[in-house]
């Protein structure tokens, strides 16, 4: 049985990228007290948009640019309904999913009827011919800006401190002068432009199309990842690296067909009953943010 | 000009929110309507209307409805009793696997034994997949919300691993899995139509159901438990113990419409078997007010709508998504409507007496 180890890191670090962007973006949501269940339906505005603009502009960056546009409207939309009229949060998640995949859908049908369009200009890989550093500059942003950005704001900036305050105790933060309202809708619509972004790769980057597919649950992978990595930036990097390290080595099994008495179906199970597990054994002591799934009304 | 909380409120405002709701809802499916080129009116008239004028329109109303009907039922129930289900999707499929093995396993049982097997293998399925978050919530008080939802994707690994592994189709080769043994084919309910014995189970559960809830102590415990479990706790209820019930019942009957499904329409487990059925259960159950009778309303509206959609997109070219649409949008605008309820309008700010508040 022969691996191609850096042929493996090299996927590995690809399928992690989506991961990246949209899991920190859940976990920037979940800091503030509100679990995005509309993650999925973001992901795939974001791949949708990206790909709608980018093939009708020519530039893979109007595309990303587009994207970013919205999620910020789907976060703005997502606060509006769990911050402003304080519904249910997984109702209206759940809700705006399945609303933001039908409405992808439908524009799909109707603008592509059934054909299977591909972009001329899609991103590019940097320093081709490698087998490991061979990645879309959004992976290298991603892991190399993204996370240690974003792992310095949460921790050590005033914003992060806000966000932290209102997630974790909203009645404190308002005595304290902070707005939850403003900060939620600040943290929901940056979180879903990184999901944008996330689902965006996928169109832009890795695939230069559009299927009905794309996403295929990669947003409820995020959600396992933040809570397993209770709501830290780097074990959240970490966890969608050994998800997509095992996604990878499952792909490469697929291909070499080396033996098949692993089905790949249960790796890819893996990460969510990793996250059960962690649950499961973490039991009580598993801190979720104090204000989690609640709406904030001053009584 | 602001809002402010109401004391009262008044009987006429829930109908008139859901109204303005539903016409909102029409109002912005318009958009997609003119955008495909169609006339909204027109359009309109064939997904909401059309279906009902013939027989065999209602018939597919009636077939599109049945899982529906399960799974909405099966997230009332754990909805009422505050225990946040997004799980059912899953639960339906662990219910269609149920079901496949034992009439895959056991094809040449007649149809007395094997109907009744059939549905008690998908209740299994469902209640298996059930009992991981019900036991993590009622041991560890580990939210239900997350480990529900998570373990609707692995179900759905299950199905495409048993499809393409063990019981990929041993004639064709496809990823399907064997024909069901002909005994566990549910009998028409109506002759000469696709509607099935699916649609009578789906109504019994739903009429013990709407009973147990609406008329008996248990019933009443259940909302309580829901609505005010500390409340519910100090009277005496096992909040807790209710829950963790409900949270089987619930995964039971969203299997059971996995069974239904196997047997009365596919006859073979297919990596399809559920169009999101799970999901939509919630948009049901939501919507239908976590009551039985609000939950056939609501199965039978969207399988209107969803049926009335197929014609839509045959006849105007408006693509069928257009169904998933609609109820998603009713979803968060009623939801939306609803919310304003609890606040009225209050013109001109009284003068302030000192306080900040």
């Amino acid at each position: 049985m022969s691996i191609n180890l850096l042929a493996l890191i090299g996927a590995m670090l690809t399928i992690a990228t989506p991961l990246v962007w949209a899991g920190i973006g859940e976990l920037i949501t979940e800091r503030s007290g509100v679990l995005n269940l509309s993650i999925e339906g973001t992901m795939y505005l974001g791949a949708f948009i990206g790909f709608l603009a980018a093939a009708r502009s020519g530039s893979p960056w109007v595309g990303l640019l587009a994207a970013v546009v919205s999620g910020v409207v789907a976060g703005a939309l997502m606060a509006f309904f769990v911050v402003t009229l304080g519904l249910n949060q997984h109702v209206s998640g759940l809700g705006l999913t399945l609303l933001l995949i039908a409405i992808c859908e439908f524009t799909f049908r109707l603008l592509y009827a059934g054909d299977r369009p591909t972009l001329d200009d899609k991103f590019t890989v940097l320093f081709r011919g490698t087998e490991v550093l061979a990645q879309h500059w959004l992976t290298y942003v991603g892991f190399l800006v993204l996370a240690p950005v974003t792992w310095w704001v949460l921790r050590s900036t005033g914003l992060g401190m806000r966000l932290h305050a209102v997630g974790e105790s909203f009645e404190a933060a308002d005595v304290a002068g902070i707005s939850v309202t403003a900060t939620r809708y600040v943290a929901l619509m940056v979180g879903s432009a990184l999901m944008a972004i996330g689902g965006a790769f996928l169109t832009l980057a890795v695939l230069g199309s559009f299927t009905l597919d794309i996403v295929s649950g990669r947003g409820w992978v995020c959600i396992a990842l933040v809570i397993f990595a209770r709501w830290r930036v780097w074990p959240a990097v970490l966890g969608a690296l050994i998800f997509a390290g095992m996604d990878a080595l499952q792909l490469q099994l697929a291909i070499t067909s080396a033996f098949d008495a692993v089905p790949g179906e249960l790796m890819l199970a893996l990460p969510y009953l990793a996250v059960i597990a962690a649950l499961a054994i973490g039991g009580r002591t598993v801190r979720y943010p104090g204000s989690y799934l609640k709406a904030y009304r001053r009584a | 000009m602001k809002f402010v909380l109401r004391g009262h409120e008044p009987r006429w405002l829930a109908p008139v929110a859901v109204l303005v709701a539903v016409l909102v809802t029409l109002a912005l499916t318009a958009v997609p309507i003119r955008l495909a080129g169609a006339a909204p009116l027109a359009a309109y008239e064939r997904y909401l209307v059309t279906p009902l004028t013939s027989t065999h329109g209602l018939h597919e109303v009636l077939l599109t409805a049945t899982p529906l009907l399960f799974t909405g039922i099966a997230v009332a129930i754990a909805f009422r009793a505050g225990y946040w289900n997004i799980g059912a999707e899953g639960q339906f499929l662990l219910g269609a696997i149920g079901t496949t093995w034992v009439g895959t396993t056991f094809t040449d049982l007649p149809a007395p034994v094997a109907l009744p097997l059939g549905f008690l293998a998908g209740a299994a399925g469902g209640l298996l997949w059930a009992v991981v978050p019900a036991w993590l919530k009622r041991r560890a008080g580990i939210d239900e919300v997350v480990t529900t939802l998570l373990l609707n994707p692995v179900a759905l690994l299950v199905v495409q691993g048993l499809l393409n592994g063990p019981w990929r189709n041993s004639s064709s080769g496809f990823t399907d899995s064997d024909r069901l043994g002909s005994g566990f084919d549910l009998p028409a309910l109506i002759p000469d139509s696709r509607v099935h014995w699916g649609f009578g189970v789906a109504v019994v559960v739903i009429v013990v159901t709407g009973v147990v809830l609406a008329r008996t102590a248990t019933g009443v415990r259940i909302k309580a438990a829901g609505q005010a479990p500390r409340a519910a706790e100090f009277s005496g209820v096992d909040v807790g113990r209710l829950q963790w019930r409900c949270a089987l019942v619930s995964g039971a009957i969203a299997g059971l419409g996995g069974a239904s499904q196997v047997m009365g329409v596919q006859h073979q487990l297919t990596a399809g078997i559920s169009d999101g059925y799970g999901y939509t259960g919630v948009i049901v159950a939501t919507l239908g007010g976590l009551s039985a009778i609000g939950v056939v309303l609501v199965a039978l509206l969207l399988g209107d709508i969803s049926v009335g959609a197929q014609n839509v997109s045959l006849v105007l070219q408006v693509p069928a998504q257009l169904g998933a649409m609609f109820s998603a949008l009713l979803l968060l605008a009623v939801l939306s409507a609803m919310s304003w309820r609890r606040y009225r309008l209050q013109w001109r700010p009284r003068p302030r007496s000192g306080g900040s508040r």
